[in-house]
């Protein structure tokens, strides 16, 4: 693909974020590389404490203690964001690189207007009188589909619904026209049609902007809603990674598998839906070898001893798992000639 | 339409409206205030006392040093032997009441008011850093405040003032020295739970530095508890003001304050029972004007409790 050939804008490589706790290091986030094409929308997805949100805050520089970045490189525009000054990194935050979070009503302050939270970003970025700075948030507003801006101007947080809320935080991270949106479950506090309005909001302006953006989630709906290419995360590290399409159609890792068994189907009907055996190990007792194997359906006597690499099995699509050792293997095939252990 | 009207904190989507159209902010705080029957009854307190302790020299019908042996002790206008000439009596030397309640406010109210801003505003600003900080700012400054709380503030406070003497500014700066602590340990425990809030790390996602975060993001929100507390210290320390009256170390004669009355009445407290219940209500309508005033800046200073009003 000519795509590939381009400088990414983001490159992430080996990106270890550890948590230095009482009770030891935590390695929440350990080897992860990926990277993001301009004008590309990638997600992450996962379950809860597989790492994604530390991904991104390590991105964002935004870590807090007990966390650090341990190693790996995390080049934006080619520039290593780990050796960047605090200074440095301020002025890239907002302007370059932004982020939306989860909650939209704890993420704006509850004593400002958000007329005023909108234009703070954007006098601290773009240096604008008060003046010009009220007038690009009233653009803004309208932007993020809120009618009668120049009355959202003067509400405060607690006066708006949630999903003009999330609309707001939308507003304020695009408002200085970043070259990447980080979007950390933007939709998991909203309702199903909130969802899907936002996730709309944001396709559009990403045509309009040409932003590119990081989604993390967990939805895999909301993935095959928007996203070009998908980066599964398991246990702190990438454990496949590759075009949505080829990875909803046939997944090659077992877990990227019972993620997608465990989603319910329209056209499906089931008496009960599938549940992934098992749970996360923490990261004090984990496995050696493969750290999905106690959890594997496909699970052979290797995965217990070694640790697979992530390997390319197609142009651009990696899978991390001995399955695929010597060449492409189709897990529903390779599931159906083997009798299910339990 | 102003911008500025924008960046008020305290005001709902009407009153910044009306503010657009160009009304004057000082209206539209007066109209916030007679909209609560606390804010208004506050108001009325404070101002009341503030205008007794600037014009005392018009307003008291006597000279508060002015003694006279020939009336000593004299009760209150509706007892029995009591004479309008002093309405509220007088005190052991024969000294008008009145007048030296009225007198005494100048003090009272400088001390009150004074030492609690200085209290305030170095806990205020301590316990921000030791609270956003964490690590070993949070750490020494916390040692700091442990060290201040182990020692009776009495005795510290009489060290201090027997060192430098005591008038006026000192007594001010001593009080507000010994009393920052317990504003640093609010504002810290208040700090350390607001920095872990999301939209305190989305401010930081825009890139906003520290101490914008700070003082613009972190500060407006312990305001609230902030004027709790130091409203209902402005009681504690005048009842401070006046045990150190009572030890020698306060407010020195002829100057008067609530305090040093109160302390002096307590000796008549069994014969003339006025001498320290006049001042001691005095201070109790002040603190309790003050207190009514915090509250309602408290509730103003919150854009979410605004829906709630009538």
């Amino acid at each position: 693909m000519i795509q590939e050939q381009e400088k990414p804008l983001l490159d992430v490589r080996n990106l270890k974020t550890y948590f230095h706790t009482e009770n030891g290091v935590v390695p929440s986030v350990d080897g992860v590389s990926f990277h993001i094409n301009k004008g590309e929308v990638i997600a992450i997805v996962g379950e809860s404490g597989c790492g994604k949100s530390v991904t991104s805050y390590s991105v964002m520089g935004l870590v807090g203690q007990p966390g650090k970045i341990e190693g790996g490189e995390i080049l934006f525009e080619e520039k290593d964001l780990t050796k960047l000054s605090n200074g440095q990194m301020r002025t890239l935050r907002g302007n370059e690189i932004s982020m939306i979070f989860q909650e939209p009503l704890t993420s704006l302050n509850p004593l400002f207007t958000v007329g005023f939270q909108i234009s703070e970003v954007i006098m601290l970025h773009e240096k604008v009188s008060k003046k010009i700075a009220k007038q690009k948030t009233v653009e803004m507003i309208n932007k993020v589909g809120i009618p009668n801006a120049s009355k959202i101007y003067y509400s405060f947080p607690h006066q708006l619904s949630g999903g003009m809320r999330q609309r707001i935080m939308i507003a304020i991270a695009l408002a200085c026209n970043p070259k990447l949106l980080i979007a950390d479950e933007p939709t998991t506090a909203l309702d199903v049609t909130i969802q899907a309005q936002i996730l709309q909001l944001m396709k559009d302006l990403r045509q309009e902007l040409d932003t590119s953006i990081l989604l993390i989630t967990h939805d895999l709906g909301v993935v095959a809603e928007m996203v070009d290419r998908v980066i599964v995360m398991y246990a702190g590290q990438v454990v496949e990674e590759g075009n949505v399409f080829k990875l909803f159609e046939n997944p090659k890792h077992p877990y990227t598998k019972g993620l997608m068994d465990s989603t319910p189907k329209i056209h499906e009907r089931k008496e009960e839906l599938y549940s992934i055996k098992g749970t996360v190990p923490t990261p004090m007792n984990m496995p050696t070898g493969c750290r999905f194997y106690p959890r594997c359906e496909f699970a052979m006597e290797k995965c217990k001893e070694k640790a697979p690499e992530l390997l390319e099995v197609k142009q651009g699509y990696h899978v991390r798992c001995w399955l695929h050792e010597e060449g492409e293997v189709n897990l529903d095939e390779e599931f159906n000639r083997k009798p299910a252990t339990t | 339409m102003s911008t500025n009207s924008a960046m008020e904190p305290g005001t709902s989507m009407e009153e910044q409206f009306e503010v657009s159209k160009g009304i004057n902010p000082w209206i539209r705080w007066f109209k916030l205030l007679l909209r609560s029957k606390t804010g208004t009854t506050g108001f009325i307190i404070v101002l009341t006392v503030c205008i007794t302790a600037i014009f005392a020299p018009q307003i008291a019908p006597y000279d508060p040093d002015a003694m006279n042996p020939a009336n000593m002790n004299a009760p209150p206008v509706w007892l029995e032997g009591g004479t309008s000439a002093h309405i509220l009596g007088t005190d052991s030397l024969g000294r008008d009441m009145l007048s030296r309640v009225i007198y005494g406010s100048q003090v009272s109210l400088l001390i009150g008011v004074f030492s609690v801003i200085v209290a305030g505003s170095i806990g205020l600003v301590l316990g921000i850093l030791a609270g956003y900080y964490g690590r070993w700012i949070d750490n020494l400054l916390m040692r700091v405040v442990d060290a201040f709380l182990a020692v009776p503030n009495i005795l510290l406070l009489l060290v201090i003032l027997g060192i430098f003497g005591s008038n006026l500014i000192t007594l001010i700066l001593v009080l507000g020295v010994t009393n920052w602590v317990i504003y640093a340990r609010l504002v810290r425990g208040e700090v350390l739970t607001l920095k872990e809030r999301d939209f305190i790390r989305a401010a930081r996602s825009i890139g906003t530095n520290d101490r914008t975060i700070m003082f613009k993001h972190i500060l407006p929100n312990v305001f609230s508890s902030f004027i709790v507390i130091s409203t209902l210290s402005v009681a504690t320390t005048l009842i401070i003001e006046a045990s150190l009256s009572f030890l020698g170390l306060g407010i020195q004669p002829p100057t008067i304050s609530w305090g040093y009355m109160l302390s002096t009445g307590r000796d008549y407290l069994a014969t003339s029972w006025w001498l320290a219940t006049f001042p001691g209500l005095a201070i109790t309508i002040t603190v309790l004007g003050i207190i009514f005033l915090g509250d309602w800046l408290r509730d103003v200073l919150d854009p979410r409790s605004q829906g709630r009003r009538p």
